[in-house]
């Protein structure tokens, strides 16, 4: 068919394909990721999890779309309609186009960025902003409570986030997800980055500041149900509620898909297709996000800002130091003890710092 | 103490709770859900949802007499009943109207403990739920009718020892009856006042 087409034609054709194909995947996956996270939460307090719709449930997420579909919209009267209206469908913007740098499978990239990462960082950031607007414009205490939350909490991790990027950034030598992949093929194709000392610590790191990127637990206060409501989503009814619900769980995907891409060697792995493993590690990264919804308690604000700033903060700039030494560092296991030693150290050290003073025995000054 | 032990420490009791929902039994701390309009728990015998009326035999034969207690003892007074004339005007020991208002009734089982002629008794019938609060849920005398097997079979602890003392009430007072009669026929001669 290549030979009948002019070339123009060529170009239009791949890229309505890679649209489509994201258009499609996006909304599926986050359906499909409502399911599974309502079943393996389920399963984890003892409960079997949707199952009626369709067998095992699996229709379930076509019955919520159409009560979604069919509820009706409000708009409070005091709301600025322009901000209140557009705030849904911004947020589902930036969530589709970071899809468009993810390296699926070997050659599976839609745009193969020259600066993907730089790219991928940037956009996802700008939810913020429609966060934002949503909040403002629904003009209700609780919404901007959430709002604010939302601001600086993503404010405070998007710096960690970055940071722990780096050390990859500094050892690939490339801003490009596909490169950064490919960089990681040796060994078979099991030389990832995580089974570096400062990779591990980048990962996790990487990790948990994605985790708060996008509001989940145990970082949801922006949308915490037991203080303020349901945060900045709060005056948000029918599909525009579901619009924000598809950018969570968009944006949860494409994390993990990035950590996964960053530190698990994406695509790479032995025997299996490449796509296999790449969603194989996504959704392990998935899973592991729904497991702490269903474990952990959401943190206390102040608790939230200590570990980004006074833990994860330091923690990423050493580790940064570290990765340049293993980077000039001749290749021998003295490179992997010492940058481990200074890691671990460092992470002792951290803590040591970051306790807080707690008496032994309460003391009360008026109470006996 | 190393930061996040704790959390890998709740992270593995859910993560037991995840895997043993897949492999363990309901007893041994996997899921015990019963999923209701398929499969259901067995029902406990002293288990109580609405009264019904008790028959003996045939429905003519209801043992309620209408005598209002359990209308005057119910709390939120959802129980309506009119007592039946015969032709002449003279009183039936049966009720001509007999309501429970279903919305109303709170299950409470007091009309049951009232009533003095174990007429009326609570119900092991739960799934009554209907559209119309009007009229589906006004149960008058003849949807209340039930027999005393049905009763029998739902609660026999109850059923059988009220049936063993209402029969035995019955054979004294035919005792007596017989003693009655007995005493009649021998009325001719009587005893020889004491002095
Ligand atoms: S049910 Fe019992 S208490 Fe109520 S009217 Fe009939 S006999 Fe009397
Ligand atoms: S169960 Fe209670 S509320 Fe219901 S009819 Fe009997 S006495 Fe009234």
């Amino acid at each position: 068919m290549a030979g009948f087409l002019p070339d123009w034609v060529l170009v239009i054709k791949s890229v309505l394909i890679s649209i489509a194909a994201i258009a499609f995947l996006g909304p599926v996956t986050m359906m499909y990721l409502t399911l599974l996270e309502r079943k393996v939460v389920g399963r984890m307090q003892n409960r079997i999890g949707p199952n009626r719709v369709g067998k095992w449930g699996l229709l379930q997420p076509l019955a919520d779309g159409v009560k979604m579909l069919t509820k009706e919209d409000i708009v409070p009267t005091p709301a600025d309609p322009i901000a209140h209206f557009l705030a849904p469908i911004l947020i589902v913007v930036p969530a589709l186009l970071v899809f468009a740098v993810i390296p699926f499978g070997r050659g599976m990239t839609a745009v193969d960025l020259n600066v993907g990462l730089l790219f991928f960082i940037a956009i996802s950031s700008t939810t913020t902003l429609a966060i934002f607007m949503a909040s403002w414009g629904s003009r209700n205490k609780f919404s901007l409570l959430g709002g604010m939350r939302s601001v600086a909490q993503m404010v405070s991790y998007e710096v960690p986030m970055v940071l722990s990027v780096v050390p990859v950034i500094l050892i690939t030598g490339s801003l490009s997800t596909n490169d950064i992949v490919l960089a990681q093929g040796g060994w078979g194709g099991l030389k990832w980055f995580i089974f570096t000392p400062w990779g591990l610590l980048a990962f996790i790191i990487f990790y948990l500041c994605g985790v708060a990127e996008c509001n989940r637990s145990p970082f949801d206060l922006p949308e915490a149900e037991s203080e303020i409501v349901a945060g900045f989503h709060t005056e948000y009814s029918g599909m525009k509620f579901a619009l924000f619900y598809m950018a969570e769980f968009m944006n949860s995907f494409t994390i993990s898909a990035l950590a996964a891409t960053l530190f698990l060697g994406g695509w790479q792995g032995p025997v299996l297709p490449s796509w296999l493993w790449f969603f194989m590690k996504t959704y392990v990264l998935i899973f592991i996000m729904i497991w702490f919804r269903g474990t952990l308690p959401r943190f206390r604000v102040d608790q939230l800002m200590n570990l980004a700033w006074k833990f994860l903060l330091p923690l990423t700039l050493i580790n940064i130091f570290v990765a340049g030494f293993w980077y000039f560092a001749p290749n021998t296991i003295v490179r992997v003890l010492m940058s481990a030693g200074v890691l671990s150290l460092s992470f002792w050290g951290l803590q040591k710092l970051n306790q807080g003073y707690a008496p032994e025995k309460r003391v009360y000054q008026f109470g006996d | 103490m190393i930061f996040g032990t704790g959390i890998i420490k709740g992270m593995l009791v859910t993560l037991k709770a995840f895997l043993a929902s897949y492999f363990k039994g309901p007893h041994e701390g996997g899921i015990f859900t019963v999923e209701y309009p398929e499969k259901r728990l067995a029902e406990k015998e002293r288990f109580r949802n609405f009264p019904f009326l008790l028959y003996d035999q045939t429905p003519e034969n209801l043992r309620c007499v209408a005598c209002d207690i359990c209308a005057k003892e119910c709390p939120p007074k959802c129980i309506y009943i009119v007592r039946d004339f015969d032709k002449e005007g003279r009183p039936l020991k049966r009720p001509a109207i007999f309501d429970i208002d279903f919305t109303v009734c709170m299950n409470c089982g007091i009309c049951e403990e009232a009533c003095p002629f174990d007429a009326i008794f609570m119900d092991h019938e739960f799934e009554i739920a209907g559209p119309d609060r009007q009229n589906k849920m006004l149960y008058h005398r003849d949807d209340l009718l039930k027999s005393n097997e049905y009763f029998n079979k739902i609660r026999p602890t109850d059923a059988g020892a009220i049936d063993a003392r209402r029969r035995e009430a019955e054979e004294k007072k035919k005792a007596a009856a017989a003693q009655a009669v007995k005493a009649k026929t021998t009325q001719p001669q009587p005893e020889p006042p004491k002095t």
